[in-house]
């Protein structure tokens, strides 16, 4: 469980980041298909909850990052799909450009700690 | 957009969870679907989804809030933020919010006046098709009825016409003795026409008209029925006393209608064919006699143009058949209620121009505010640079900012609004004139908040924008490294040193224009009236209302005015039927003796008649220049003799002596000159020369009777002792005494108004400057501390740090004192149509003007003087 925790303490600053990056590189994608992405492209180090998710999307979509419309999946079911918008790819690249700079940062320390 | 969705999704809540639900079903399907395929059994699969799921309860609620609330509470966090900020410094919220209380208050208050006297329609069904049909030339604006009812048979564009005169009637009830009261004789169609109801018993109707006195009926108004009848249902059918004549009393009108004219309301109305009961002479038979007001409403389709065209094609048929009576008749639509146009065109004019200072004092409050709002952001340069750079973007910053003025903005209009409503009450219940049953019934309505809600918006966000403008160009390293961006706000002129500087002016400008009209209400006390109204008292009395007729009236008058002049102190009696400037007085053509064709065009001028007895002249104090003054001897049977004025005298017979010359009047009378009297003021005190006649009373006998009393006693014992004198000869007899100078009220009432409203508006916009000079000079004052403890520790002298501190400020404050100084000179032509003599050429206006200005400019410079003078150099160098 240790491990999980302290995965998830470092998703939960970043979730934004992650879905916004799953959403650019996969166009649409509904919530659970964005759930999936995240596992498979973390090599299952990630694991999204959906607790957490659907109130990140829900703001996201407010803020403008994200559009939202229902469409039917292959399986037929209809589900809600997420896709950016302009100000989401901006702000993306803003939350990517952030991190690697927070990742720098961070190794730089520990090169001198 | 994003607002709207997150307000509108607050009313439709169940929806968006409706929504979400499904969505996480949606989820919670899938994953059981995966499950499956990756061979659960379906039991197995579907806890297994709803396991990884969590609590899908929690999940939605957390959803539908970020959903819900997320903008609101940005919103809320904004005005929660502002909040926290103007209470930290109150002096800025107080200034700004009092600023624009002021500013909107003023235009609150000008538009609602504006609004119910020119916007607002009567209260009438169909009120946009009801016109007033006056005539073409200007200040004829009544109709005969003869005329009337030719207009009315041979239109095709009204559907109707009604025809009304105002007048005042003796009405007694029972025991009671007779009280005069404002009434409307309207013609039969009146209230169908309108489409007013009855609150109580019935109307008269045009189908109870037969003939001259064929329908003595009245309808009492709702405030006549509850005054004098205790609102007894049971008056109905009941019987009272017009002038002595018993009318019967039909129904009483709705509490919300007050007749067709805006400002004088009726006590009653009754019909029109029987004014001869209540006026002792027939009209109706009479083309000339212009005195009724007539309204008119359009056939739907067509417009005021056709109906106009229509009416004038009538007109020169009329002028045809009638080339006398109704020469140069034609026709002219104006909005009704205001008294024709004569009154309507004076209003419209004065009301735009007060609308106009009204707008300009809400400008000098935005001005003002915009300079508080660009100071404040200029001191804050350093924190927002801060807010900026740690990723703040610039549209979240200027909405803090723009939030922050709307609140202020909209505080400022509420209590604006709120002092405006209560300053309105109190004019609604205003009467300016006693005698005068005069009504400035100003009710905001949802035009007025409208207005007052769209002003207080405007004057937030425009002033918001400007310190925003300065955030979207700042740099952010330049903040940080100097601190305050002081070099380029102070450095050189900024749009807020223009609007101060316009705001001084405006200030000039008011203050000016309040002195002009000041002195010209003053300068008017003592004008060249062509009489002297101190020390003379006028009473009033009606004759025709206490029942005597035409023969019996005139030895009742010598009767009084030889019992008047027995009263010790007295100087001087006569009558005269109107005193002028009281609000009567008629018109007639007079013609060169030996002219044959008595049309209107051929008369030499229109005069102003009076009739008056022996003595009026000396009693009112008006200089006889030549010939002699009217005598008993003047009889009915005697040749007619007129006294004339000077205007008179030269239109007629140019440079020669007018005495023992001939005229003729409108009935083909002959008139022998026998005196000629200095010119005098008849309708208004801002009118030009007018001629005037006056005739003998016993050969052409009035009515209507003032008596004018010069005393040399105070006007309190002259009073007692006239009413005691006059109730002696009949104690039945309807007087109103009063000194002259207080009659005089209607034709001050303008002059008055004017003064009255320019004082208020020069008021606000001098607080205006003070604040905004003040604000602007404590700014600038604590911008150079620093500089100005420098230049103290070097050896300065005091001049220099004034010059320093206040240079800018004192530039301003004298350049825009001075350009108001002649924008308000230049303004006094637009005066003097309501204020008499109102010219800037006045050496106590001017320095009455720059005195003004230089309190207004030691006011708002002074504080901020004493602390740059008490700059302790040491003290400030060590603080920053």
């Amino acid at each position: 469980m240790g491990k999980a925790d302290s995965s998830k303490n470092d998703l939960q600053g970043n979730l934004d980041l992650l879905v916004l990056k799953t959403l650019a590189h996969a166009g649409s994608l509904h919530g659970y298909g964005i759930v999936l992405h995240i596992q498979r492209a973390s090599d299952e180090l990630l694991n999204v909850e959906e607790g957490s998710l659907y109130p990140a999307l829900h703001r996201m979509e407010q803020s403008g990052w994200v559009a939202s419309e229902w469409a039917f999946t292959e399986t037929n079911r209809r589900a809600k799909y997420y896709k950016l918008t302009a100000a989401g790819r901006r702000q993306l690249e803003a939350a990517q450009e952030n991190f690697d700079r927070l990742v720098r940062g961070v190794r730089a320390v520990l090169r001198y700690a | 957009m994003a607002l709207v969705n997150r307000i509108a999704n607050l009313f439709r809540r169940s929806k968006v969870d409706r929504d979400i639900d499904d969505e996480l079903q949606a989820h919670i399907a899938l994953r059981t679907d995966d499950n499956l395929a990756a061979g659960m059994t379906p039991t197995q699969a579907r806890r297994e989804a709803l396991l990884r799921f969590g609590n899908p309860v929690s999940t939605r609620e957390r959803a539908t809030a970020a959903e819900v609330t997320l903008s609101l509470e940005t919103l809320a966090r904004d005005v929660r933020y502002v909040v926290r900020r103007v209470r930290r410094s109150p002096g800025f919220a107080i200034t700004a919010i009092l600023t624009l209380a002021l500013g909107i208050g003023a235009n609150v208050v000008v538009f609602s006046v504006l609004n119910s006297i020119l916007l607002r329609p009567l209260k009438v069904a169909n009120p946009y098709r009801l016109f007033q049909i006056v005539q073409t030339q200007q200040g004829y604006d009544n109709q005969s009825y003869p005329d009337y009812l030719d207009f009315k048979a041979r239109n095709a564009t009204f559907s109707d016409m009604t025809a009304y005169r105002l007048g005042f009637t003796g009405l007694s009830a029972g025991a009671g003795g007779a009280q005069k009261y404002m009434n409307y004789e309207v013609s039969g169609n009146y209230f169908d026409l309108l489409g007013i109801q009855p609150a109580l018993g019935r109307f008269f109707h045009q189908s109870d008209e037969h003939g001259p006195n064929s329908a003595p009926y009245i309808v009492l108004s709702d405030h006549l029925w509850r005054a004098r009848f205790n609102a007894d249902p049971n008056i109905i059918g009941t019987t009272v006393d017009l002038n002595k004549h018993p009318f019967t009393i039909l129904g009483v009108a709705p509490a919300n209608f007050n007749g067709t004219e805006i400002f004088l309301w009726p006590e009653f109305w009754i019909p029109i064919v029987n004014e001869e009961q209540i006026e002792g002479y027939n009209f109706l038979v009479k083309r000339f006699n212009h005195g009724l007001f007539v309204i008119g409403s359009i056939r739907p389709g067509v417009s005021p143009q056709q109906a106009t065209d229509n009416l004038t094609t009538v007109a020169h048929q009329m002028t045809r058949e009638h080339p006398k009576e109704d020469d140069g008749l034609g026709a002219r639509l104006v909005k009704p209620g205001l008294m024709g146009d004569v009154f309507g065109g004076a209003a419209r004019s004065f009301l735009t121009a007060m609308m106009v200072l009204a707008i300009l004092v809400l400008v000098a409050a935005c001005a003002n505010l915009a300079g508080i709002c660009a100071a404040r952001a200029a001191d804050r340069t350093r924190e927002l640079a801060i807010r900026l750079s740690i990723g703040s973007t610039r549209g979240h910053v200027m909405r803090q900012l723009l939030t922050e003025a709307i609140v202020v903005s909209i505080a400022g209009g509420v209590a604006g609004t709120i002092v405006s409503v209560a300053l309105l009450g109190a004019l609604s219940r205003w009467q300016p004139i006693p005698q005068y049953p005069i009504h400035v019934a100003v009710v905001p309505d949802v035009r007025v908040y409208a207005i007052a809600i769209l002003l207080s918006l405007l004057s937030g966000i425009l002033p918001g924008l400007l310190p925003a403008r300065q955030i979207w160009r700042t740099d952010v390293t330049q903040a940080m490294r100097s601190g305050t961006a002081t070099a380029n706000l102070i450095g050189r002129f900024s749009v807020r040193d223009i609007l101060l500087g316009l705001q001084i002016a405006l200030c000039a400008l008011l203050v000016t224009a309040s002195l002009v009209s000041l002195r010209g209400m003053e300068r008017s006390l003592h004008a060249p009236l062509g009489f002297s109204p101190q020390d003379a008292m006028l009473a009033e009395a009606d004759l025709q209302m206490a029942g005597y007729s035409d023969a019996t009236a005139l030895p009742m008058q010598r009767r009084m005015i030889d019992e008047a002049a027995r009263i010790p102190g007295v100087i001087g009696v006569g009558t005269i039927d109107q005193a002028p400037l009281t609000g009567g007085g008629s018109s007639t053509p007079v013609y060169r003796d030996g002219t044959a064709d008595l049309r209107q065009s051929n008369a030499v001028t229109g005069a102003k008649y009076f009739s008056i007895s022996p003595g009026y002249l000396v009693a009112a104090g008006t200089r006889l220049l030549a010939g002699r003054d009217l005598s008993w001897a003047d009889t009915a049977t005697a040749p007619g003799v007129a006294i004339v004025n000077q205007t008179f005298a030269h239109s007629m017979f140019g440079n020669t002596p007018a005495v023992g010359q001939h005229f003729l009047g409108a009935g083909n009378d002959r008139y022998q000159v026998v005196g000629v009297i200095e010119d005098g003021k008849y309708d208004s005190l801002t009118e030009n020369p007018q001629a005037a006649m006056f005739l003998p009373l016993a050969q052409s006998s009035d009515n209507n009777t003032t008596l004018v009393v010069r005393s040399q006693l105070s006007s309190a014992e002259t009073a007692s002792a006239l009413n005691r004198v006059l109730t002696g000869i009949d104690s039945s007899l309807p007087l109103s005494i009063r000194p002259w100078p207080d009659a005089l009220a209607l034709a001050l009432f303008p002059a008055r108004i004017a003064t009255m409203a320019l004082s208020v508006m020069g008021i606000l916009a001098a607080i205006l400057a003070i604040t905004g000079v003040f604000g602007m000079a404590a700014y600038s004052v604590s911008k150079k501390m620093r500089e100005l403890g420098i230049r103290v520790a070097l050896g300065a002298r005091r001049t220099q740090i004034m010059r320093s501190a206040l240079g800018r400020p004192l530039l301003l404050l004298f350049s825009g004192s001075v350009t108001g100084l002649v924008l308000g000179v230049l303004a006094s032509r637009l005066l003097a149509q309501l204020v008499y003599q109102a010219t800037p050429r006045d050496p106590l206006v001017l320095l009455g003007a720059v005195a003004a200005m230089t309190i207004v400019g030691l006011l708002a410079t002074w504080i901020p003087a004493s602390r740059a003078l008490a700059v302790d150099p040491a003290l400030l160098l060590r603080n920053e």
